[in-house]
């Protein structure tokens, strides 16, 4: 079968800085290529330059790409837009952002239609319905009179891909096409996006961070690292045996191709913080619904549920940032559901918190050195002198004191915020997301710190995730909450292995990674 | 740092406008504090045989009705004008920055009767409520100073609300409460920083304003006693001779018109910065 696709010798850069240099891929009917690699890599830029749409201050500097043997870097701007649509679709990244907040989304997918005449202006809501059904929205006629903001993020998704649809194109480039959505819903977007190729004998290239995705979905792999396509391979052979040192990196730090944890499990200790009956309304809604576990002292404990289920209320609510509707809060042995005040914030010394997103959990104006001991001069029980220790414990070297956030990067960023919250030696630390807005590699970095951490200071971890194949590496305990309840609730052994709620099990062969094990 | 320099002289090469601007303050902040450098003729008593001349070498705005120097007196009336101007901005800036700090960060009913007062304040002229002022508090530069800078503390009140409404909900605002830190110290080493930007930008702004402001009051005679210099009572001074001698109130009203104009340029500048 002969190639649609072929980019050789691809150049990139921005503003003179080189993004993607030397890079071959092709691409054919019916066939999936996933581009896998970590943030920086230059997967995106070449997944743009194939569209034609760089970013402003990008470049095509050398090589060429052939779409069924017509070359692209040469097209003027009015012969792209022939092309964009109805030869080459884009499916985006964030369905929080691409879509037009002021215009229905059965206009926003009818608009492809019009562009390239494919439909009269009559006939293209029915057809624009059409797509969403394809893209399997259930009832269209009335999703496509909804609004962005009236629909979820995997229904936003399905709306991305049915306007990549519209125009009938014979590559679709799905560019980290399920990164923010839910594991379950990725499962099933992922699913049918597969299926529509398969029935309509798309080419896909698939650009992800996650080699777990990559390994289920495609046909052939190539890994991106440094602006350099370091090894192309059929999927299977790839994985199982990878050439290349980064590719073997890499399959090593993914949390979805993991099995064994970072430690030994433990799985009875001295209880440390304990709740009972805890709920939460924000108005009406019942966002945490009787909630009881406890989490021991030296172990951790996972709280798993995908967004909306109630687990970072949880967690606050714990650390006493929100204030429960009912039920009580026993820490070390003392009721501090009602604290407040002075007795609250010296409880903030034995208990803390590490964000999800480094990028705003530390104040851009401040100095690392001033950010990581900011608890301990909140307490007068340290000065920044101490600030050299607290980084050397997180691995950082003490160059980076005087340095602001915004010159860290996300992995430097997350270290810092470690070593603030255990600059105050806590008891508890309370985890919500930390490695979700990380790179895969940096992930594991993170989590490995966060057990040696424990090791060392026999700290207790309340680990909030909505990624099973993280909670698998580091947890003792596992609670999985759904829509505010506990569903089940157990040491990690059981609840991995031996699921008993429905729910769980469907969490389970979410994960991505699997399918290939399996095989 | 040569390249540093190159990039800085790249900068300032390709914004001709926010250079002029800069030069044009900084010769009047030269002339408030030096004006003896700038001009030797003095601005209260003039030569009676000089009266009414066109601006010439000699007197480069021409003269007026009692043959004193034009160009004295504006030089000599900067360092009143430009005094009533920072001090107006300073009261707005610290009364306005104050309350509204306190509505976004406390909230609740505090935050509801702040800002329906100000409210008030917004619906009401500024130069309305300034003339109210300044006939409650008597006449006098201080006191038009202090009536401009009442009138434009609903502005920064509303707009550091807004930035501290907007900084209170980020994460790491919440992450230094969660470590213990106690409220005045989250409001003065996080939230205040990170919301300050906007409203600084808003302070260059009301400088031209205000300047504006103090020289409307003054021409209509809420200002420095005669023959006090003023640039306000310059512009009104040269009122009756406008038909006969124009210099007398156009020239001192175009470097008015400078400085607004100088003041408004730096603050967009300022602005597009936080932006870059």
């Amino acid at each position: 079968m002969t190639e649609l696709l072929v980019v050789r010798d691809l150049a990139v850069s921005y503003r003179g800085v080189p993004a993607v240099r030397g890079v071959d891929l092709s691409v054919r009917s019916g066939q999936t290529l996933a581009v896998v690699g970590e943030s920086g890599s230059g997967k995106s830029t070449t997944a743009h330059a194939v569209i034609g749409l760089l970013p402003r201050g990008g470049r095509v500097d050398g090589g060429s790409i052939t779409f069924a043997g017509q070359e692209l870097t040469k097209l003027s701007e009015r012969r792209w837009r022939e092309v964009r649509g109805s030869e080459i679709a884009l499916i985006p990244q964030d369905p929080a952002v691409a879509l037009d907040p002021v215009k229905r989304v059965g206009d926003q997918v009818a608009e492809t239609l019009l562009i390239h005449h494919l439909e009269s202006k009559r006939s293209a809501p029915a057809a624009a319905a059409e797509l969403l059904r394809r893209a399997g929205i259930d009832d269209p006629e009335r999703r496509a009179r909804q609004y962005p903001h009236e629909l979820s993020g995997g229904l936003r998704q399905r709306v991305l891909i049915a306007a990549a649809l519209a125009g009938r194109p014979k590559l679709i480039i799905a560019d980290e096409p399920t990164s923010a959505l839910d594991v379950t819903v990725q499962r099933r977007i992922l699913d049918h996006l597969e299926q529509l190729a398969a029935e309509e004998n798309l080419a896909l290239l698939l650009i992800t961070h996650d080699l777990g995705v990559a390994a289920d979905r495609s046909d052939e792999i190539a890994v991106m690292s440094q602006g350099r396509v370091v090894e192309h391979a059929p999927s299977r052979t790839l994985l199982a045996a990878p050439a290349h040192a980064y590719t073997r990196q890499l399959l090593s730090a993914a949390p979805s191709l993991a099995t064994e944890p970072l430690r030994a499990r433990r799985d009875t200790g001295e209880p440390l913080v304990s709740v009972t009956g805890l709920s939460k309304d924000f108005g009406p809604v019942r966002a945490v619904d009787d909630v009881s576990f406890t989490v021991a002292k030296g172990q951790t404990l996972a709280l798993v549920g995908e967004s909306g289920s109630g687990k970072s209320t949880t967690a606050r609510m714990l650390l006493r940032l929100e204030t429960p509707t009912s039920g009580t809060v026993i820490f070390d042995g003392e009721d501090i559901t009602a604290a407040r005040g002075e007795r609250l914030r010296l409880l903030r010394r034995r208990m803390q918190l590490i964000y999800q997103n480094p990028y705003a959990s530390l104040n851009p104006k401040l100095s690392i050195a001033d950010i990581v001991t900011e608890p301990l001069r909140a307490f007068k029980s340290g000065t920044r002198k101490d600030a050299a220790a607290l980084l050397d414990q997180v691995a950082l070297p003490s160059a980076m004191l005087k340095r602001k956030p915004a010159e860290l990067s996300g992995g430097q960023r997350q270290r810092v915020a470690i070593a603030r919250a255990l600059s105050l030696r806590p008891d508890l630390v309370v985890c919500d997301e930390p490695v979700s807005a990380l790179d895969v590699s940096v992930q594991a970095q993170i989590l490995e710190l966060l057990v040696r951490l424990q090791e060392q200071l026999g700290l207790a971890y309340l680990f909030i995730s909505h990624d099973l194949a993280v909670v698998r590496q580091i947890a003792d305990h596992v609670g999985v909450l759904r829509a505010g309840k506990l569903v089940e609730y157990g040491t990690a052994e059981e609840v991995l292995h031996r699921p008993r709620h429905e729910y769980t099990r469907e969490l389970l062969t979410a994960v991505p990674g699997r399918l290939e094990r399996a095989a | 740092m040569a390249e540093l320099i190159a990039v800085r002289t790249g900068f300032v090469l390709r914004r001709p406008g926010l250079v002029l601007a800069t030069l044009v303050l900084l010769l009047v902040l030269a002339w408030a504090l030096a004006p003896g450098l700038f001009t030797h003729y003095d601005p209260l008593s003039g030569v009676p045989r000089q009266k009414l001349q066109a601006p010439s070498a000699a007197h480069l705005f021409g003269t007026d009705e009692t043959g004193r120097d034009v160009f004295a007196r504006v030089v000599h009336g900067a360092g009143l004008s430009l005094r009533a101007a920072v001090s107006a901005v300073l009261i707005s800036l610290v009364a306005g920055s104050a309350l509204g700090l306190i509505a976004g960060a406390r909230g609740g009913w505090l935050d509801a009767v702040l800002m329906r007062f100000m409210d008030v304040l917004l619906a009401v002229p500024p130069i309305l409520l300034s003339l109210a002022l300044v006939t409650g508090l008597g006449f006098g530069t201080t006191k038009v100073a202090i009536a401009v800078g009442v009138a434009n503390v609903a502005n920064f009140a509303r707009l550091m609300r807004a930035e501290v409404l907007r900084v209170r909900t980020g994460v790491y605002v919440e992450a230094a409460r969660a470590g213990g830190v106690r409220w005045y110290g989250v409001l003065t080493r996080h939230i205040l920083p990170n919301a300050a930007g906007p409203v600084l930008v808003l302070a260059v702004l009301t400088f031209g304003t205000a300047v504006l402001e103090i020289s409307a009051l003054s021409f209509l005679g809420y200002g420095a006693a005669p023959p006090t210099p003023e640039w306000g009572s310059l512009v009104a001074g040269g009122r009756s001779y406008l038909a006969s001698a124009w210099w007398m109130t156009t020239l001192p009203g175009l470097v008015i018109a400078a400085v607004v104009l100088s003041a408004n340029r730096i603050s967009r500048a300022l602005e597009g910065e936080r932006h870059d």
